[in-house]
């Protein structure tokens, strides 16, 4: 008698479960088509406003923060190392978190896009990644809290050939190394 | 203009023979130069035992086989088919028929013979001109069973010599970047291979980031980059004993290394402070020598065969061109003038060229020019490529090129291919992997 009420019971939850897992099916379903709703729409707004000022990436896909409110990296013209007024922004707030937080060092880590040769490119990111330094030693930095590492363009963060793939790869990224 | 040229000349000399076939190669060659290429005959009890040390059943046809691929990447010969041939490898060595040879319109042909000797492997060879039922050049080697693979491209190195009046660049190597992963996460390795794709061999285990290794003139060392403990520096290996060293002290990314041609100094660029320069470190001594002093980008140094100059990258006229420059870093001098950027100069093994890869319009060039930067010519264009490195006769580049990624960022490839001077004879280079950053070696066998 117990033996059956126990196998009827295990039968009602497999019911119940079943149950669930449809209403979780549905639900996803639901979730993913709102979803491609919001993704699709977000497509069509960062075409229309678009992720990029000249050839510098404006958006923030594969940014990362150090902190609340501080963005880990900076983003570069084609061939250039010159820092944007939005660039100085972020390192300004960097430049604060460091000052806050004395004891941590930091690498820079510097890179290029694909569209470029494989020495020279390691260059440019060397060169990035300094115009980063020279600009967080002018907030007050020591240099000893610095130091800089030049990938070229042997780790994109997006693997596409397209000018917004090659704008996200053109970056200094603040890496907390401590 | 692609007309092979093939110059039969009958000298009625009794004392002496000279070259009856000969095979231009300073054109494109649309007519390859049908070539008859016999397996080598074996005795059998030659044939046993070779079975038995190399595994394989019949190693005159394999040498003979390695010596028609060879014949036929070179783009310059056309084999013909096996399945024609009438007369039997022992008996052609010995005397061909040539009419056979004539009526499958053979006009070089190449016999041998094979036997084991000692434990060794013994090989002759013979080169015919079909047409004149002469024999051309006849030689024999002795060497340890395993080498027998290199004993085809040493024969296909003097048959090329003797049919175009040029070396060979068949019993060579190619050290490159083994890739693999995702292009975000590339795991790179250093590997070498024969210049065939045969004999891969892995060199590091992917464990760091490894970049352009770069041969020494005898092939025995390689300079390259490495991010070992995240510190990018350059390194020297020695290939045979595996022993690796960091090249001097910067303190700061050494990158672009290359050996000088006497093989003594190592020429590399050091960045620091976002300003990049070349410099010199003599290998014997140790001593560091600054080469270029500028605020600019300097880097990819390549020495002119002679040592006396160097080609290399700058950015100093704001963007990517190629200068040369003396051994001392006096006479700096721009070449390159044309339209688009222009990176990887490399000077030719004759002294006469600079290969580069150039960047125009959103498209990647291999190209060459002359050393003051005239007659550029660009040999092949596509999505990605750059990187050349000659062959060490100079007639052929090897460099590598990179797919263009899908929608998804999917599709990306990245592989070793090779292309002649003339522009023609472009060809996949077989590599077990994904692979980049190819260096050509020297001779082996000089």
């Amino acid at each position: 008698m117990k033996l059956l009420s126990s196998c009827e019971k295990v039968k009602k939850r497999n019911i119940d479960q079943g149950a669930i897992m449809k209403l979780n099916k549905i639900l996803k379903n639901a979730f993913l088509i709102i979803f491609a709703c919001i993704a699709l729409s977000a497509c069509a707004t960062s075409k229309k406003t678009g992720q990029m000022q000249g050839d510098v990436y404006t958006g923030t896909d594969t940014v990362e923060y150090l902190a609340s409110g501080v963005p880990d990296r900076v983003f570069f013209a084609t061939n250039e190392s010159v820092l944007t007024t939005a660039s100085r922004e972020t390192l300004r707030k960097q430049a604060a978190w460091l000052r806050k937080n004395s004891k941590i060092t930091v690498v820079l880590e510097g890179h290029a896009d694909e569209r470029g040769t494989r020495e020279y490119n390691l260059a440019l990111g060397e060169r990035r990644a300094n115009a980063a330094k020279d600009y967080l030693m002018t907030y007050g930095i020591s240099s000893d809290r610095i130091s800089v590492l030049s990938y070229g363009k042997e780790r994109p963060v997006d693997s596409g050939s397209n000018p917004l793939a090659w704008s996200k790869n053109r970056r200094s990224v603040t890496v907390k190394a401590n | 203009m692609f007309r092979i040229l093939i110059i039969c000349l009958v000298f009625f000399s009794p004392s002496k023979l000279i070259a009856l076939i000969e095979v231009d190669i300073t054109r494109g060659n649309l007519n390859p130069l049908p070539i008859a290429v016999s397996p080598l005959s074996i005795d059998e009890n030659s044939r046993k035992n070779f079975e038995k040390i190399l595994k394989k059943k019949d190693i005159g046809s394999e040498i003979s086989i390695v010596v028609e691929k060879n014949l036929k990447t070179s783009g310059l010969f056309n084999p013909l088919n096996k399945d024609a041939f009438l007369q039997a490898p022992d008996i052609a060595n010995l005397k061909p028929r040539f009419e056979d040879w004539n009526l499958i319109k053979a006009q070089a042909l190449i016999t041998g013979k094979v036997s084991f000797v000692d434990d060794k492997l013994r090989v002759e060879f013979r080169l015919w001109d079909v047409l004149a039922g002469k024999e051309m050049m006849a030689l024999a080697f002795t060497t340890v069973p395993n080498n027998w693979r290199r004993v085809g491209h040493i024969i296909t190195d003097k048959v090329y010599e003797r049919l175009t009046g040029e070396k060979g660049y068949f019993d060579t190597r190619i050290i490159y970047v083994a890739e693999d992963g995702p292009k975000t996460r590339r795991i790179k390795k250093l590997a070498i291979m024969d210049q065939d794709g045969a004999n891969n061999k892995f060199l590091t285990l992917g464990n760091e980031l490894v970049l352009t290794p770069r041969f020494n003139p005898t092939s025995q060392m390689v300079t390259y980059l490495s991010y070992f403990k995240n510190l990018p520096r350059v390194y020297l290996l020695d290939i045979e004993t595996g022993m690796q060293e960091v090249v001097g002290d910067f303190p700061g990314m050494t990158f672009a290394p290359r050996f000088s041609p006497d093989g003594k100094k190592i020429i590399m660029s050091f960045a620091k402070d976002g300003n990049s320069d070349i410099y010199t470190m003599n290998l014997e001594n140790r001593i560091v020598e600054k080469i270029t002093n500028h605020p600019s980008i300097d880097t990819s140094p390549s020495y002119s065969p002679d040592g006396k100059y160097i080609c290399f990258n700058s950015d100093r006229s704001g963007y990517q061109q190629i200068y040369i420059m003396k051994n001392d870093g006096s006479g700096v001098k721009r070449i390159s003038f044309g339209k688009g950027l222009y990176g990887t100069p490399v000077w030719s093994p004759r002294g006469d060229l600079i290969a580069f890869t150039k960047l125009h319009k959103g498209k990647f060039y291999i190209g060459v020019m002359r050393t003051d930067g005239s007659g550029e010519r660009l040999l092949t264009e596509n999505f990605y490529q750059e990187a050349p490195s000659w062959s060490p006769n100079g007639r052929v580049l090897i460099f590598y090129r990179e797919t263009e990624t899908d929608d998804k960022g999917k599709g990306f490839s990245a592989k070793l291919w090779s292309i002649d001077l003339t522009g023609y004879n472009e060809r996949l280079v077989n590599t077990p992997t994904d692979a980049s950053d190819p260096s050509w070696s020297s001779l082996l066998s000089n």
